[in-house]
């Protein structure tokens, strides 16, 4: 079973290597997404550093969003999923395996590129290393919950738009928590009732994720 | 082994049989609609004109017989509607799904009706129609995760496998909903607590719950009303070639 999962995380690690545009647009999408915040409310250093930790977090999410459409879909379109769930493994360990591979591409570098997006956005260096941390227990419960809306979806037409509908809403308890521990942070504030809350929420989608998204792929 | 834990009486899977449903709903349909009738009217009537006028908000606190059964039935049709799509994936009934799915447009419309009567009634008590408010915000969230399922079911054209698939988010979106309200909570609250508990004693006298008690156990009547009356025509929908709806005396007539 262990060697199943570990063959899948080398083939999808293989499969994104070979097409690096999949795991660069996300984090270019990233940097875009919060640059526009600037432009668009205003410049001032004050008003920025207030408002930077839940625009970071509403960029991340968005930007997981996006790359999550594709979790299951390429698998779908040119048949090996199917193969895979034929595969005498339980579908947990696909959805696993394949929930690992896509935060290492899509979540972890959001998290190195973080402290760059926390000075362009003047939050207190302070409060970095608690926006790395919060990154770090978010980012995999983002993959874990969106993997229930992207299997969900799978070979449904028009299923990005319908992916974001599911999972939006699940995301708000992270947001909150992830944001909040930032902004806490940020004013000198004690943040480990927030990182417990946040790896409380990464434990509890490791519960339900790999049944949920399992079955859904079954369908 | 995991049969013998699952094993249900046959009434159970009884009521699994659309047939069954189909006869049994059309038996009961006519008492929910008297008694939501009866109860609603009631609790309205008495609830509008009767009930004594709040010492502080006036008559204005009138609109809470029609918010709070909204919002009571917005969260309960939630969970009835996890519960049935469970009932469909463990037992593999049909049936259930089309609970499941009969239950999504009343659970969006009563969460639509909260919403709006809350704003409603905000503006004179709070100045405001719609505050960043824990509660306020965990029911727009309910929305959305309606939304959400009503969107999957109709995006997926087979209707079993929209059925199993509504379920799992369902049953996901139900685990989710106290993370949801209690982490809004801590972020934010400005909300009066629950109307009613079962454990004390209410707040309000008993001219002013009374009629609201007769409102919500009226619209969980007219919920149920609506769910077998959709269901059933579902029942009409999918099993339009059998043979025991050809002979039925509803299609024939007789």
């Amino acid at each position: 079973m262990i060697k199943f999962m570990l063959a899948i995380v080398r083939r999808d690690i293989l499969l994104v290597a070979r097409q690096p545009a999949e795991m660069i647009n996300p984090l270019v999408f990233f940097v875009l997404v919060v640059a526009l915040f600037p432009l668009g409310v205003s410049p001032e250093a004050s008003l920025l550093s207030e408002v930077a930790a839940g625009v970071i977090w509403v960029a991340a999410m968005l930007a997981t969003l996006l790359s999550l459409e594709l979790l299951f879909k390429l698998d779908h379109d040119d048949g090996s999923l199917e193969q895979l769930l034929l595969a005498p493994y339980p579908s947990w360990t696909l959805v696993l395996a394949k929930v690992f591979v896509h935060w290492l591409v899509s979540g972890l570098p959001l998290i190195l590129i973080s402290p760059l997006i926390a000075t362009m956005l003047f939050l207190p260096t302070h409060a970095v290393p608690a926006l790395m941390l919060s990154l770090l227990l978010g980012t995999p419960t983002l993959s874990l919950l969106g993997a229930i809306g992207a299997a969900l979806v799978t070979g449904v037409r028009g299923g990005g738009m319908l992916l974001t509908l599911l999972i939006l809403p699940l995301y708000v308890p992270v947001i909150i928590f992830g944001s909040s521990s930032v902004a806490a942070a940020a004013q000198g504030m004690a943040v480990d009732g927030y990182i417990a809350l946040l790896a409380a929420m990464f434990v509890f989608a490791l519960m339900i994720t790999p049944w949920a998204a399992g079955s859904a792929l079954k369908l | 082994m995991t049969q013998s834990i699952w094993r249900m009486p046959r009434w159970f899977h009884q009521m699994g049989s659309p047939k069954w449903f189909y006869d049994f709903g059309g038996i009961l349909q006519p008492w929910f609609a008297v008694v939501a009738f009866v109860l609603l009217t009631w609790g309205v009537v008495w609830g509008l004109a009767y009930a004594p006028a709040d010492y502080q908000q006036g008559n204005s606190f009138r609109i809470m017989y029609v918010h709070v059964p909204a919002a009571i039935l917005s969260q309960s049709i939630f969970l009835g509607m996890a519960v049935a799509g469970a009932i469909g994936l463990i037992w593999k009934m049909k049936l259930a799904f089309m609970v499941a799915r009969s239950c999504i447009a009343i659970g969006a419309t009563f969460t639509i009706i909260a919403l709006l009567t809350g704003a409603i009634w905000g503006k004179p008590t709070w100045g405001a129609y719609w505050v960043w408010d824990a509660r306020l915000t965990s029911t727009l969230v309910l929305l959305f995760l309606y939304a959400g399922v009503m969107a999957l079911n109709q995006a997926i054209s087979e209707r079993q496998v929209a059925g199993k698939a509504t379920a799992i988010l369902a049953i996901v979106g139900t685990i989710n909903i106290p993370i949801i309200k209690y982490s809004v909570e801590w972020w934010n609250t400005l909300h009066q607590s629950s109307s009613f508990t079962l454990t004390s004693k209410p707040s309000m006298p008993a001219d002013m719950y009374l009629p609201l008690l007769l409102t919500v156990l009226g619209s969980y009547c007219l919920f149920a009303l609506v769910v077998l009356m959709r269901t059933r025509t579902q029942i009409l929908q999918t099993q339009s070639g059998t043979s025991w709806l050809a002979q039925h005396r509803d299609i024939t007539g007789a």
